[in-house]
């Protein structure tokens, strides 16, 4: 009995002097139920904020009217949709066509970079320095403004060779990170039976590089989506286009910006939530 | 000294990494259905040596001729050799995102042109000369190294090359997996193929090489046969090399 109470006296003793206070209370904040109840509160307050800034400045909300952007009924009781998912529309098809022709772009020129070609290389990197040292908006401007009426480029296909250009100048260096990560061996053997260049390529190295450009270039998805607002500058009909149109005949700008976030939100949540699914069922496999 | 039976005829071929010499006026022929064993210490030339005769590195001076052709910068040329020599790596590099039996069949199928069913019986065959006719649908990460090795030999083995390079491709094993692959080696070699083998397994040399040669600092220093390398080597360099690795 002594005995057990001496050693249950020494342990309270070494408890004491290494968990001090301080360290119990970062442990506690660290636990799941008080990092949510830290979260909720810092949420709260600034949504507490923000709705006290804009009563004080009289900002009169009127959520009810935004509905009737995503859709809405004819005469007849048809069911049409609104301003936004048109929006939407445009947005995703925007950043489709742009981000085909970026890859393909990205390809060719991770291919030129990783050539024995010295021509290739140079103009790879020139390239790559050209696009990656340029604001996206200036870069833009040139688009439309310059090669628009050069080569017959309406706003659209200005818009969409223009995030095409910037990111593919993005996507060749997943390429070529993806290309480099693929071991030595791998080509030689692919050459050590005849293949072509080409071949070891297709069969190969890319197929084999896929799966470590996968989340980079989910990245770049989610990028050029967010990047393809600035084409607004040149009001070609995509989302953040249509916010500002709304907002120019209503003035509801805290409403119809909050719901444009809210929208672009869902969208890149949704390709990110997918790229994790994909990553993981081709780990399976592997 | 042209040589009607040659079928790999290296002429002062010399190769450098930056300044490092690789290679310095190598000079070696090697004859149909001969094995030659090439051996010496790291760092001597020797896989560089081997991985010439297919142009997985490029000689910088003298002449390489594989079959007839001699290996220069004509791609057609390079591919045509490739075609007619296999090679099996140190580290296998069988294609980890390829089933075994897809390992096998992709040279023939996209190298050869040969129909998918063909070149599956064809994959078979030799899988079945390789002793693994069972592991067809996996990967390669499912197999032991030795079952990768053989997987290697197999796949180099059905583009049915003339000749086959071996550079060290049991130094990567565990021992006990070593000689399932000098077994499959070794049957090769009575078949009748012609070799040449970077190792550094000297009871295999012994029992298949025809020739062997020694290799120090970029330069071929001895070339005799087996029972006279082993026993009565000329030079002191040779003699000091094998002491170390025979000593145990």
């Amino acid at each position: 009995m002594v005995a057990g109470a001496q050693t249950g006296g020494a342990r309270i003793a070494r408890r004491t002097t290494w968990r001090t206070p301080l360290r119990r209370a970062g442990r506690l904040a660290g636990s799941r139920p008080v990092s949510i109840l830290i979260y909720v509160a810092v949420m709260a307050g600034i949504v507490l904020a923000a709705l006290n800034g804009a009563s004080a400045m009289g900002y009169n909300w009127q959520w009810y009217r935004i509905p009737q952007y995503f859709y809405d009924f004819t005469e007849e009781g048809g069911f049409v949709l609104g301003e936004i998912p048109w929006g939407l529309v445009g947005t995703i098809g925007l950043s489709t066509s742009a981000f085909a022709l970026a890859v393909v772009i990205g390809l060719v020129v991770a291919l030129l970079r990783l050539s024995d070609l010295v021509v290739g290389r140079a103009v790879a990197i020139g390239f790559l320095e050209l696009i990656r040292n340029l604001p996206l908006l200036v870069l833009l401007y040139v688009f439309y403004y310059v090669f628009g009426p050069i080569f017959g480029l309406d706003r659209w296909a200005a818009s969409v060779a223009c995030l095409a250009v910037y990111h593919g100048a993005l996507i060749s260096e997943i390429f070529r990170a993806g290309i480099n990560a693929v071991p030595r061996g791998q080509r030689e053997a692919a050459k050590s039976i005849g293949m072509s260049t080409a071949q070891a390529y297709r069969d190969i190295i890319l197929p084999q590089a896929f799966r470590f450009m996968l989340p980079p270039m989910t990245g770049e998805v989610v990028n050029m989506i967010k990047s393809s607002a600035i084409v607004s500058v040149i009001a070609v009909a995509e989302l953040t286009t249509v916010g500002r149109d709304i907002i120019s005949e209503t003035y509801l700008s805290f409403e119809i910006w909050f719901t444009i976030a809210a929208v672009y939100m869902a969208v890149t949540l949704i390709i990110s939530a997918f790229a994790t699914w994909l990553e993981k069922r081709h780990d399976v496999t592997d | 000294m042209p040589d009607a039976d040659a079928v790999i005829t290296l002429r002062n071929v010399s190769k450098s990494f930056g300044p490092f010499k690789a290679l310095s006026d190598v000079d070696l022929t090697v004859h149909a259905g001969e094995k030659v064993v090439i051996c010496g210490p790291s760092g001597s030339g020797k896989s560089t040596l081997i991985r010439c005769v297919n142009r997985l590195e490029e000689h910088d001076g003298g002449t390489i001729t594989v079959d007839g052709i001699e290996l220069d910068e004509h791609t057609e040329n390079i591919r045509a050799v490739r075609q007619d020599v296999g090679m099996v790596f140190q580290q296998f590099n069988l294609f980890p995102h390829l089933t075994v039996l897809e390992n096998l069949t992709i040279g023939p199928i996209r190298v050869r042109k040969m129909p998918k069913s063909e070149a599956e019986t064809l994959a078979r065959t030799y899988l079945d000369r390789v002793h693994i006719p069972e592991q067809v649908d996996k990967y390669p990460a499912q197999l032991s190294g030795g079952q990768q090795q053989r997987v290697a030999i197999a796949r180099s083995l059905c583009m049915e090359p003339r000749i086959m390079l071996f550079d060290e491709p049991t130094s990567a094993l565990d021992p006990e997996m070593i000689n399932e692959v000098l077994d499959v080696m070794a049957e090769l070699a009575r078949s009748g193929m012609t070799m040449v083998v970077v190792t550094h397994e000297m009871g295999f040399a012994r029992k298949v090489a025809d020739t062997m040669v020694f290799m120090e600092a970029g330069r071929i220093v001895e070339i005799a046969p087996p029972e006279k390398f082993f026993t009565n080597p000329e030079s002191e360099r040779c003699r000091m090399f094998l002491d170390q690795i025979l000593e145990h």
